[in-house]
């Protein structure tokens, strides 16, 4: 790299130092910044999610909300929302689901294509909130695995912004399931391997 | 109206005393015993007779008395358009012989509420043409509406036990030897706002047959409220219409508060009753923007979803809630409305006027939009009533029924406002009556801020109310209340009684029988979609495809208030 005094003057991804970016030195020749291919895909991952809202109930409306311009998700580069699962990577679960929405869940959430992340918007997803009874699941993680649990009934638009945004660090730090479980493997690869 | 004694005398030139029908002494209503064998030719006797002319069926729904030798009871809530009176009919039965002549025959609204009951008390309906479970899931086992039945039971579906109606499986030639497809909207689909799912058989585009399934956000309302206190199930009201909580808690209350026969306090009314009706508008301004959002036209939701929030606001400020308020109590409200609650209520019925008017100016003589509505989805006046129908749709078929005006409560008749109807009975119908129902609701909020008065905001009757804090602190007495409430709940006395308010699809009405306990014994919600979707599947045909989407958001079918 050469230079020490070399400070990257346009920073195609975020700030975390390990990412890659194009810098120039202070007589305006070009070097470049290495990284991990993965870091660099993360970094892109986090930056433009594509929800897929499986709204059932009170929280859809105010995952409307989260969409409309007062609060404005795009702000945060996730407001391509897609209802088919197989154009999307983050499924948000909006609402209480129940024992006969439970199959239904789970098949959208395999047909999405990996890397995948699960939000769960509002204590009846979370838990199945108040609703301790016959028909209701008690939290969609006995069916999904989950990565940020928004609690609230309904959780304020607010919540769930921080939620998406909890995820994006997440995901630039690898804590995802998804990364998680990815990590994992490649450990016992290697052990087995080596 | 005619009175109670001539009603009866009507009733009693076909069925003479010993025929099997009873009238039951009290109550909130008119109430008929009736034998089941009896009740196929007095249904036809009430609907058809001119004197009592019942045409609307509201609701159908089961009791379950365990102590008593017929466990079961089946009970009918009836209303005439014509003369505004009511009547409610209750039909025993055995547990070991749970069965019941359908009426589906009489009113075709008897379709699904008659399914429910099924599902939940395990009571069957003779005559029914698709008796089969409507909300609970295929593989789960018993009855959960039962007393015996425990509220946590659960019971699992597997992905290859889902619903799927008979026709579906059979292939299906046209008379051209072509197959006809079949195809499956839902529960997860963008156009369905929510879990809903119909089936339907294409021919090319044009859809020959239909059928709905629903359930797939059945919380367990019922059973959860016969689990808690009688204030603690308003959270739960809350999220039965989730895009207009509070006449929801307001029903609920009103049709208590009958049964305690306490009434708020004036300024507790005048805020419920606007607070209501900027519901209302909430409620039209999600439902229109929805539609106009499934037809293709993004923007005018994203104007009127602006205003939404403005609504929020307000509402957030009284009771710090945005969405679910529970702001209501039996008896009045939870707390006062805060200082500049008046002018931002003001500045609402500024601000909203202006956003229906930016949308009214793009949409309402759109050609695009008006091609993709009129005509589409239309229903007689007749088979709308026969269904079930109430609220902006049925109004949109021209029956100007609208229980402000037949039934008023919290002082409705003492305001000016008019009741919209259209007659085409279509998808544009309905959102011209929503239209301009948001613009009658503010003239109503506009009135009401003019009577906003000072004063306290819940009953000071301590059997329901908690005495105020400082008094709890200071007053031996008002600690003894205090105390009494929160160990043991409000007592209601024994009876039953069936409250109706103008919500924002309909009449929604609670049926509440209490045993005197501190729990209610039995709430069933008449919810008003539930009527209107029945007859869905049935509009559906002969219309193309791409009709469902503009059909089913113009019926503004909340899955919260349709599956409880």
């Amino acid at each position: 790299m050469g230079n020490p005094e070399v400070r990257p003057s346009l920073p195609v991804v975020g700030g975390t130092g390990t990412a890659g970016a194009v810098a120039k030195q202070p007589d305006g020749s070009r070097v470049f910044l290495t990284t991990k291919l993965e870091k660099l895909l993360d970094a892109a991952r986090k930056n433009s999610l594509w929800p897929l809202p499986f709204g059932t109930a009170c929280c859809a409306i105010e995952f409307m909300s989260f969409m409309m311009s007062h609060y404005d998700i795009s702000r945060f580069g996730a407001e391509v929302v897609r209802f088919s699962p197989r154009q999307s990577d983050l499924l948000i679960v909006a609402g209480t689901v129940t024992d006969k929405m439970a199959p239904v869940m789970v098949r959208i959430y395999e047909q999405m294509a990996e890397p995948k992340y699960v939000i769960s918007m509002g204590v009846c997803a979370c838990t199945g909130g108040f609703y301790r009874a016959y028909h209701v699941v008690q939290g969609i993680d006995e069916f999904i695995p989950v990565d940020v649990y928004v609690p609230g009934c309904p959780p304020t638009p607010e919540a769930l912004l921080q939620g998406v945004v909890k995820l994006q660090e997440m995901i630039s730090n690898g804590e995802t399931r998804y990364q998680r479980a990815l990590a994992a493997k490649r450990a016992s690869q290697a052990q087995a391997g080596g | 109206m005619a009175n109670r004694e001539e009603r009866l005398a009507a009733i009693r030139r076909a069925f003479p005393e010993g025929s099997g029908v009873v009238e039951l002494a009290g109550g909130d209503m008119q109430t008929l015993r009736v034998d089941r064998q009896a009740l196929p030719a007095l249904a036809r006797h009430l609907k058809d007779d001119p004197a009592l002319d019942f045409k609307l069926l509201l609701d159908v729904c089961g009791v379950d008395y365990p102590g008593r030798e017929e466990r079961f009871e089946v009970v009918y809530h009836l209303t005439s358009l014509e003369h505004g009176h009511r009547v409610r009919l209750k039909v025993p039965v055995r547990e070991n012989d749970p069965v019941v002549p359908s009426v589906y025959g009489v009113w075709r609204a008897a379709d699904w509420f008659e399914r429910e009951a099924f599902d939940m008390f395990g009571i069957r309906f003779e005559g029914h043409p698709n008796l089969k479970r409507i909300l609970c899931h295929p593989a789960f086992q018993g009855h959960p509406l039962r007393k015996d039945y425990d509220p946590g039971q659960r019971w699992l579906l597997r992905e290859g036990e889902q619903e799927e109606p008979a026709w579906a499986k059979e292939a299906q030639e046209d008379e051209d030897h072509f197959e006809t497809q079949v195809l499956n909207l839902g529960p997860s689909h963008p156009a369905t706002h929510g879990t809903l799912r119909t089936v339907v058989r294409l021919n090319g585009e044009v859809i020959t047959k239909a059928e709905t399934e629903i359930g797939y956000l059945h919380r367990c309302f019922e059973k959860m409220a016969e689990t808690h206190t009688w204030n603690q199930v308003i959270p739960y009201t809350d999220r039965l219409n989730y895009c207009s909580a509070m006449m929801n808690g307001v029903g609920y209350a009103l049709a208590v508060e009958k049964m305690l026969g306490v009434e708020a306090p004036p300024r507790a009314q005048v805020i419920r009753l606007i607070l209501s009706e900027l519901s209302r508008v909430m409620d039209h301004i999600v439902d229109v923007g929805a539609n106009l959002n499934d037809v293709g036209a993004m923007t005018p939701f994203l104007y009127m979803y602006q205003g939404r929030e403005e609504l929020y606001s307000v509402l957030e400020a009284c009771c710090g809630s945005r969405l679910t308020m529970s702001y209501v109590r039996i008896g009045g409200l939870s707390s006062d409305t805060p200082p500049d609650f008046e002018d931002s209520v003001r500045y609402l019925l500024k601000r909203i006027p202006k956003l229906i008017g930016d949308m009214e100016t793009l949409i309402t003589e759109n050609r695009i939009f008006r091609g993709r509505t009129e005509g589409v989805g239309a229903i007689s006046a007749e088979d709308a009533v026969d269904w079930g129908w109430t609220g902006p749709c049925l109004r949109a078929t021209g029956v100007a029924y609208d229980v402000r005006k037949a039934h008023p409560y919290l002082g409705y008749e003492t305001y000016d406002f008019k009741v919209p109807v259209a007659h085409a009975g279509d998808t544009y119908a309905r959102y011209l009556v929503r239209v301009e129902e948001m613009k009658q609701s503010l003239r109503i909020v506009e009135q009401a801020l003019e009577r906003l008065q000072p004063g306290p905001i819940i009953t000071d009757n301590h059997n329901v109310a908690l005495p105020p804090k400082e008094d709890v602190y200071t007053e031996m007495e008002s600690l003894i209340w205090h105390f009494k409430l929160i160990m043991e709940g409000m007592k209601v006395p024994v009876g039953e009684s069936y409250g109706y308010t103008e919500a924002a699809n309909g009449e929604l009405g609670y049926y509440i029988v209490s045993d005197g306990g501190g729990h209610p014994y039995r709430i069933k919600v008449r919810p008003p979609c539930f009527a209107i979707f029945q007859a869905f599947p049935h509009i559906l045909e002969g219309h193309m495809v791409a009709d469902t989407v503009a059909i089913m958001s113009s019926l503004n079918i909340i899955a919260g208030e349709l599956d409880r």
